[in-house]
């Protein structure tokens, strides 16, 4: 059995400058980091081989240089790892990137998927979309926000996930995917022994010529309907509330307000 | 118990006359200040001072100065009171002077890469206004909410003293008030200087006790841009710290080589509530590097982590983004809060050794657990000597931790001298480690040392009762 694990190159800072023509995200001479929440992934996966005794493949798509990160899965970690870079996939928007990405497991495991871990979202992308694309393309179930992994063997995982009003407890058949949230599990640091001992371990290209569907108009600028008229960064919100009123009160209060964003153990779980 | 001394008492004619004297400081009755002013974070002495004087500027604190001088007044400087000595409790009541209010970040001079600034601004707050513009001002001790004008008092250290130094090492110039309100200037905006003593030395680290400082000139260098720090985990921890000598001595040239072991991470662990990125070994060391160029901080970090395996490390683990080094250095940052919030009370011991005798000193330290039967916990900057040591009280009633503590800290105090350490790495003397420091310090220093206090404040009024034993 197999869990892949799909991992993203994102600039290494949030002060990423905008080309104010083109509308996209400068990427040159930027520091490049793997995507925070695909670290949860990783060691979401780290932490099911074992119950699952599975391999775990790293997969990423974007240019050569991307293979870093795959190295870096390898100091986590990984047993194998595949980079899916070819010209025809540029440009590629969440549908295209998804149907690619399921392309690419397909041909990395054709009859042994366990589970497809991703983390929630990109940090320069920020969509939260690829996760249930690819597993519509893959054609299996899938759980978004995953916040914990409560049992896992070879037939099913039954974990939790963070919905807007309240947090709920699933259990999902294999082969399924997951998108992780940050905090799932604390990410092990990269292992300069692992660096050392997977030095020339190698890592797979993957190319359009290697898809089942080699439709190139499927992929890439071609296959993206999305037409993005502007980018631009998040904006910051630091929202401050100030309440007055008695110790009752606002102890009373401050327990509502608690309970309503789910801070408070077991307040608001629903089973399903 | 109340002690006799030679220093008046306020009385509402003195409030009166303060608040007359410097119109805009802020000046209130003693009696009536909340009890967070009355002590440092070494919380076991609490006292009321007579009057809280908080000046706006170099002329209140003259004139607070001047009016204390004439009546024989003792005086308690305070910053923000993040202290661990005691040093900003007013033993003797009087004038607590509190220059939190004097935190204006004056200039900036890009060309002479010095900042100026008065002696309220929060360490955290300079780092931010410096770091924005491309500067750094590396020392970096863990209370990152204390005040400049405390860190000079106390020459306070950090983690980064490995590479960089200390407190004493980045200020240039101090505007201070003398004991008689005289305002006068030390050293100067120069890079060298071989002008006769250099009193500016002197009040870097006098606790409050010859001078007040008003104004500081401090030193910058560019921001490096890059950082990287490894977590490295050993079998026990003397292999830890044996490796240090070895670290500093190799062409990796670290920032920072701090000690930690499992008990402080799992009691960080529970305080934040959030898990570490690897429990799996006994002791560790945390190791930082950074530099102008990406490719030297890697370098650097290679050449640690082979001396470290050479040593019997289990690994290396690099922390190499701004995440992973949040998710190691988070619990760093909270071990003190974490051993405080285990306990019921603590007391330390922040001695520094030679380097060599880290390890030595640390196995020392733990058989002290067993012998006075309370439980010892250390972490430190293993690369530079200095050790935090703590004794936690648990259930002791009051006379099973009174003896613990003297037992311990008599012990490890001594042990510190035979090694040919001192009293205080970087918290300072205050009232509390005064006796280790007269009594390990030779006869000839402490004469010295009470000359220079009679020098600069004959009537003893500034910070009674701390470094120096003596009360006139």
């Amino acid at each position: 059995m197999k869990i892949i694990v799909c991992i993203k190159q994102v600039p290494g800072t949030a002060e990423v400058e905008i080309d104010p023509v083109t509308g996209v995200l400068k990427r040159d001479g930027v520091a490049s980091k793997m995507n925070p929440y695909d670290l949860y992934a990783m060691e979401t996966a780290l932490q099911l081989q074992c119950a699952l005794d599975a391999e775990i493949v790293a997969l990423t798509m974007g240019p050569p240089q991307a293979a870093k990160i795959i190295r870096e899965a390898y100091m986590m970690g990984a047993d194998s790892g595949a980079l899916v870079s070819d010209r025809r996939f540029g440009g590629a928007d969440v549908l295209a990137t998804s149907r690619t990405l399921a392309e690419a497991i397909r041909a990395i495991c054709p009859s042994d998927l366990g589970v497809v871990i991703c983390g929630k979202q990109t940090t320069d992308g920020d969509t939260a979309q690829v996760g249930a694309e690819l597993a519509e393309f893959l054609k299996i179930p899938h759980v978004a926000n995953v916040t914990k992994i409560h049992k896992a063997d070879c037939h099913a995982l039954e974990l939790e996930t963070d919905l807007p009003l309240h947090r709920a407890h699933l259990k999902i058949a294999l082969p399924c995917l997951v998108t992780v949230d940050k905090g799932i599990f604390e990410p092990r640091l990269p292992s300069y022994k692992k660096m050392l001992a997977t030095s020339d371990r190698p890592i797979r290209t993957i190319t359009l010529d290697d898809f089942d569907d080699r439709d190139p108009l499927h992929y890439g600028l071609n296959g993206s309907p999305t037409k993005v008229k502007r980018i631009f960064p998040p904006e910051h919100k630091v929202v401050r509330e100030s309440w007055q009123g008695s110790g009752t009160e606002l102890a009373g209060k401050l327990l509502n307000y608690l309970d309503q964003n789910k801070f408070l153990q077991n307040a608001g779980e629903t089973n399903a | 118990m109340m002690i006799s001394h030679p220093y008046k008492t306020i009385t509402p004619k003195d409030v009166a006359a303060l608040q007359e004297l410097a119109p805009k400081a802020l000046v209130l009755d003693g009696e009536k200040l909340p009890d967070d002013l009355c002590h440092d974070e070494l919380s076991r002495e609490r006292r009321h001072p007579g009057v809280l004087v908080k000046p706006a500027s170099v002329e209140d604190v003259s004139k607070t100065m001047r009016y204390a001088f004439e009546q024989q007044i003792a005086v308690t400087p305070r910053g923000q009171g993040t202290g661990l000595v005691g040093g900003a409790v007013p033993l003797f009541g009087g004038i607590l002077l509190d220059l939190s209010g004097m935190n204006r970040i004056v200039e900036l001079d890009e060309e002479n890469l010095l900042v100026t600034v008065e002696p309220g601004v929060l360490l955290m707050e300079l780092a931010k206004f410096v770091e924005s513009r491309g500067f750094f001002y590396p020392p970096d001790p863990g209370e990152k909410t204390a005040t400049i004008g405390g860190n000079i008092s106390t020459n306070a250290g950090g983690m980064r003293a490995v590479k960089y130094g200390v407190t004493r090492d980045y200020v240039r110039a101090l505007e201070v008030v003398l004991a008689d309100g005289t305002i006068t200037e030390f050293g100067g905006a120069v890079v060298k200087n071989s002008s006769g003593y250099d009193l500016k030395d002197l009040a870097v680290g006098s606790e409050g006790t010859l001078c007040v400082v008003t104004k500081a000139v401090l030193r910058l260098l560019p921001l490096p841009k890059f950082k990287l720090s490894l977590l490295v985990p050993f079998p026990d921890i003397s292999g830890a710290i044996e490796t240090v000598p070895k670290l500093i001595a190799s062409s990796a040239a670290p920032t920072a080589v701090e000690f930690m072991e499992r008990e402080v991470i799992l009691a960080s662990e529970e305080f934040l509530g959030r898990s570490f990125p690897d429990k799996s070994a006994n002791a560790y060391l945390l190791l930082t590097f950074d530099g102008p160029e990406e490719n030297a901080v890697h370098l650097a970090a290679k050449t640690a982590a082979e001396v470290c395996l050479s040593k019997g490390a289990i690994d290396a683990l690099i922390a190499d983004t701004p995440e992973r080094s949040e998710s190691v250095w988070a619990s760093r940052g909270a071990f003190l809060e974490a051993l405080k919030a285990s306990t019921t009370e603590i007391d330390e011991c922040d001695v520094v050794v030679p380097r060599k005798s880290v390890a030595e000193f640390v196995l020392f330290s733990h058989k002290l657990e067993a012998k006075y039967h309370v439980r010892i916990r250390s972490f430190g900057h293993a690369g530079d000597g200095n050790l935090h040591i703590y004794a936690l009280r648990d259930a002791l009633d009051d006379r099973q931790w009174q003896e613990a503590l003297e037992g311990v800290f008599s012990e490890l105090y001594a042990k510190a001298d035979l090694l040919g350490g001192k009293v205080s790495g970087e918290h300072g003397i205050g009232f509390a480690k005064v006796p280790y420091l007269a009594r390990t310090q030779p006869t000839a220093v402490n004469m010295l040392s009470h000359g220079i206090k009679d020098a600069f404040d004959p009537r003893h009024i500034l910070n009674p009762g701390k470094v120096l034993v003596s009360l006139k």
